[in-house]
């Protein structure tokens, strides 16, 4: 398998017709560029429609004539998938580049979309994390703050999730290669639900979900196995957090659960901010 | 022919119907098994009483109710057995005769042509076992909805033609249910093929069947039973009537139409928005709600292309999106949206009310908005000095 | 059995640009043919892989003999339309909703008003009304634009002047125009109008067909003799989808050509 994909990602000739494509990493733990190795059975059927040019997880960028892989690929690149959050300097000038050398740039999962788990350094003191982790932070080169792609570049689509869902990277590349919107809605995960016809685990046993406030795109997995929605694909367009916050209460949740769990792999989306002060105030209320 | 409770041919199906037992239930799921149906019906699962297919009558959810309250659902033991003493569990038929996802067909090209192919699909015939009151009227508003108008629905119109109802009357409505104020329920409007009453008394467990249908006539004389005796018919008709004194909600003794064309301004709507999680749950669970979005999608050659077609809601931001953006962008418009027209403007687009009463948007309405508590609300506002509204020329 | 109807295909005959970001595009049939359009109905033009969008016809029967659309670039889909070159191939059903109702026309003037790519929709009449000078009174043919570069069939208007009154109007004119400027509505006040016997057709951005009806109105128009080319995101065109509901009208089928007077209240809510 490797050995085909490396072939079938040798830089072609210069009349290569196929669009070229790339594969950064940020701020990460790899999850969301492993999801393209994931798709096992689509994969070889992609790189007849894309030349992977830069993806240092599957091969030595530019590695053709024996170079060493390196983090700055030379492009131009007609789509470039960025996971990945900006937490250093040297990745705020990088991204720079990413997007200078990118004709199409989508970044792929929470990190690069939202900040990732690693923004909760934004709600609270960065050195004081350093001295308590490192023997010598002296040596520890970091940002205040975690930050989304788009905070830094322009962006042309986001794609949600922690991780990301293999079709709906596979619907973004497809897209793309035909010139289309991509099929993927910003409504709540509700829709996927209904659709798929999972019971409602909050009206149904009273477990607490985030569905209704949350991006559709996973599928709806976790309340088809009973398990309350965490949120891993972020904010719906326009989601009603102060009715949401009531009704975590209304099922159970203490103010300290509900701050908590809104504090995950999206905790700086902007929607999310008003969280804290709506799980503190209606402490004392519940739901008529 | 049918058979008596000892096996004896008793006169088919008289006039009066005949009375079955848990025994007779489980012939008749057999019969229709027989006779190729996809028997689909309520069973537990997943601490609900869904709708799924049957294979047996043991399937039946005998001995358990619901307890039902806006944004609340919980299954509980019944001591009499009764396997139709619950109302509306979280879907509805249209599942079945408007899936929630359908390919319409395919595109390949094949040089400089495309071709295209209708994805030509011989659905199930299905037997709909357990058809309460209010969810016929909603598969006869379904209905016109989608094949009663110039252009016909051919997804639903395959599903729905060959599809055999079995309705059983209401005994026992839930708090949520207000089939009476929409003249829905409890007692069976016609319509169906086979109407069953669940009678559990001193005498046993018994359904007093009667056929609607000629095949349903057909089928009916199948089953081991015996004639309606005036005694069970008295029980199962007190049964019913009993039913309709205990709805757990009414709507507003109004002109709903009017009301709601004439509430367009009033402050409620921003009350309901502040609650209102727009997570179209109300309208994925509404037997009648029929919104669908397209999605056309392509493979990694390029060369294959899909139509697809998905239910949609209202509540949707993009549901309303044109060149510019959403024409209903705030939560208000969009619950107002949904309300007004299935109390309201229903009826100028398909000559009836769009809700039937079966009270599912208050029961899986995750906080619980209450659609006959909001239309109480506007009809008080009208009532209680609201400012020149303005009501729409009809 | 039972399947959905694909869209039938259709053969560029022709494609050329009306401005910098629309074109139009001429179909006709590469097999089976769709049932004759009216003016003001419209087709779901399906670009290959991408997606359908309405269209209203804005010639019924072009220099092919076939349908002609004219797309403005604002999306995908229709920045793929605009995209087809002569021999591509694309997807075509209809005809699907309710036209210009010319026949309430007949024997009086007819006032057309068109706003911007409005215009589309509308040339149809313009067409029927001078194929059949005698069936009706005088025609008035009011265009606006936002700049003169946006104006659609510029050299056809041209050739309407003389059979019937053209006024064009832009919003901002830019270098080199000499015609008129301001909205479409100014034109109304030099207008010999005879309200009792004027039939208007309006079409354009949601705003100004909502004033430009009003103004009609308050010249002494019946409001069901002003009709209104309505726009609403639509999927299906057959009532099955939902998406295009303005109150109690669904405007694939009840429009999207309707009176002023069913629509002169809607149009006044928001977010309707």
């Amino acid at each position: 398998m490797v050995t085909h994909l490396r072939a079938a990602t040798e830089p072609g000739p210069a009349t290569d017709p196929r669009p070229t494509l790339a594969v950064w990493k940020f701020a990460s733990c790899d999850g969301c560029q492993l999801t393209l190795l994931d798709c096992e059975d689509e994969l070889l059927g992609l790189t007849e429609r894309v030349r992977i040019d830069h993806f240092l997880e599957m091969t030595p960028a530019e590695g053709a004539d024996g170079e060493r892989a390196r983090l700055a690929g030379r492009g131009p690149y007609d789509l470039s998938l960025v996971e990945g959050s900006i937490t250093t300097a040297e990745d705020a000038e990088r991204i720079q580049h990413v997007r200078r050398i990118s004709r199409y740039l989508v970044t792929i999962g929470a990190c690069a979309t939202a900040g990732g788990i690693q923004a909760l350094r934004n709600f609270t003191d960065v050195d004081e994390f350093l001295d308590a982790v490192y023997a010598q932070p002296e040596y520890i080169g970091t940002l205040e703050t975690s930050t989304p792609i788009s905070a830094h570049v322009p962006v042309d689509f986001e794609l949600r999730g922690c991780p990301i869902d293999r079709r709906q990277l596979l619907e973004v590349i497809t897209a793309h290669l035909a010139g289309r919107r991509p099929q993927i809605s910003s409504h709540s995960v509700c829709f996927e639900c209904k659709r798929r016809g999972t019971t409602c685990i909050t009206v149904a046993h009273g477990t607490p979900c985030l569905g209704p406030v949350t991006h559709a795109g996973c599928g709806a997995i976790c309340p088809a196995f009973g398990r309350g929605c965490y949120g891993c694909f972020g904010p719906m367009s326009k989601p009603n957090l102060r009715s949401m916050v009531a009704q975590l209460r209304h099922d159970g949740m203490s103010e300290r659960d509900i701050q908590r769990v809104f504090r995950t792999f999206n905790a700086a989306s902007p929607e999310y901010a008003p969280v804290p002060d709506l799980a503190a105030e209606g402490q004392h209320s519940s739901r008529a | 022919m049918s058979l008596d409770a000892d096996g004896n041919a008793s006169p088919a199906a008289a006039s009066d119907g005949l009375v079955i037992s848990r025994g007779g239930m489980a012939a008749l799921v057999d019969v229709l098994v027989r006779r190729g149906f996809t028997v689909v019906g309520p069973t537990v699962r997943d601490g609900a009483i869904v709708l799924a297919e049957l294979r047996s009558a043991d399937e039946l959810p005998y001995g358990r109710g619901v307890e039902l309250e806006a944004g609340r659902y919980r299954l509980r033991e019944r001591s009499d057995g009764a396997a139709f003493a619950n109302s509306a569990g979280p879907q509805s038929w249209k599942a079945f005769l408007h899936p929630s996802r359908v390919r319409e067909w395919s595109a390949d090209r094949v040089g400089d042509e495309v071709v295209f192919t209708a994805d030509q699909v011989t659905p199930p015939r299905y037997a709909f076992l357990g058809v309460r009151p209010c969810d016929l009227r909603a598969i006869a508003v379904q209905d016109r909805v989608l094949t009663g108008g110039v252009y016909r629905d051919p997804v639903y119109e395959g599903r729905r033609s060959g599809a055999l109802l079995i309705v059983v009357e209401c005994t026992e409505p839930g708090a949520t249910c207000f089939c009476v104020s929409m003249g829905t329920g409890p007692a069976a409007s016609p319509g169906y093929d086979l109407v069953m009453t669940e009678v559990v008394d001193e005498d046993g467990h018994h359904f007093w069947a009667r056929s609607g249908s000629p095949e349903g006539a057909e089928i009916l004389a199948e089953l081991p039973g015996h004639p309606a005796d005036p005694e069970t018919q008295e029980t199962a008709r007190a049964g019913v009537a009993a039913a309709a004194d205990r709805m757990g909600r009414t709507l507003p003794e109004a002109d709903l139409r009017e009301l709601m064309a004439g509430t367009l301004d009033a402050p409620r709507w921003d009350d309901v928005a502040g609650r209102c999680l727009t997570c179209g749950n109300c309208t994925m669970v509404c037997p009648t709600c029929f919104c669908t979005t397209t999605e056309d999608i392509t493979d990694l050659t390029g060369d294959h292309a899909e139509r697809w077609r998905l239910w949609d809601s209202c509540f949707d931001l993009d549901f309303s999106q044109l060149h510019g953006g959403p024409v209903r962008a705030s939560s208000r418009s969009r619950y107002r949206q949904w309300m007004t027209h299935k109390l309201g403007t229903w009826y100028d687009q398909f000559g009836s009310s769009g809700c039937v009463g079966c009270g599912r948007c208050i029961v899986w309405c995750p906080v619980g908005i209450d659609i006959t508590e909001e239309a109480a609300a506007l009809h008080d506002w009208t009532r209680s000095g609201a400012p020149e509204s303005a009501p729409e020329s009809p | 059995m039972s399947a959905v109807a694909p869209p039938l295909p259709y053969r560029v005959a022709d494609a050329w640009d009306e401005t910098a970001d629309t074109r139009s595009i001429e179909l006709v049939p590469a097999g089976r043919e769709l049932p004759p359009f009216s003016p003001g109905q419209f087709a779901m033009i399906y670009a290959f892989g991408v997606g359908a969008v309405p269209i209203s016809a804005s010639a019924l029967r072009g220099r092919h003999g076939g349908l002609v659309h004219t797309v403005r670039a604002v999306g995908a889909v229709s920045t793929a339309l605009c995209r087809l070159r002569s021999g591509d191939t694309a997807g075509l059903s209809g005809p699907y909703g309710t036209g210009w109702d010319l026949e309430a026309a007949v024997g009086h003037d007819v006032l057309v008003i068109a706003g911007g790519i409005g215009l589309a929709p509308l040339r149809p009449v313009v067409h029927a009304v001078l194929d059949r000078p005698a069936a009706y009174g005088r025609l008035v043919i009011l265009v606006g634009a936002r700049t003169p570069a946006d104006l659609v069939y510029r050299d056809e208007i041209e050739s309407w002047r003389g059979p019937a009154r053209v006024e064009v109007t832009v919003d901002r004119p830019g270098q080199g125009w000499r015609g008129a400027v301001g909205v479409v509505t100014t034109f109304l006040d030099h207008l010999d109008l005879r309200p009792d016997r004027t039939s208007a057709l309006v079409c354009g951005p949601e705003v100004m067909m909502r004033h430009t009806a009003r103004d009609l109105v308050a010249r002494g128009l019946v409001p069901h003799r002003v009709q209104v080319s309505l726009e609403r995101n639509m999927h299906c065109a057959t009532g099955h989808c939902g998406h295009c509901q303005l109150g109690p009208l669904l405007l694939c089928r009840d429009g999207p050509v309707v009176g002023y007077d069913r629509v002169a209240q809607l149009l006044l809510v928001r977010e309707l």
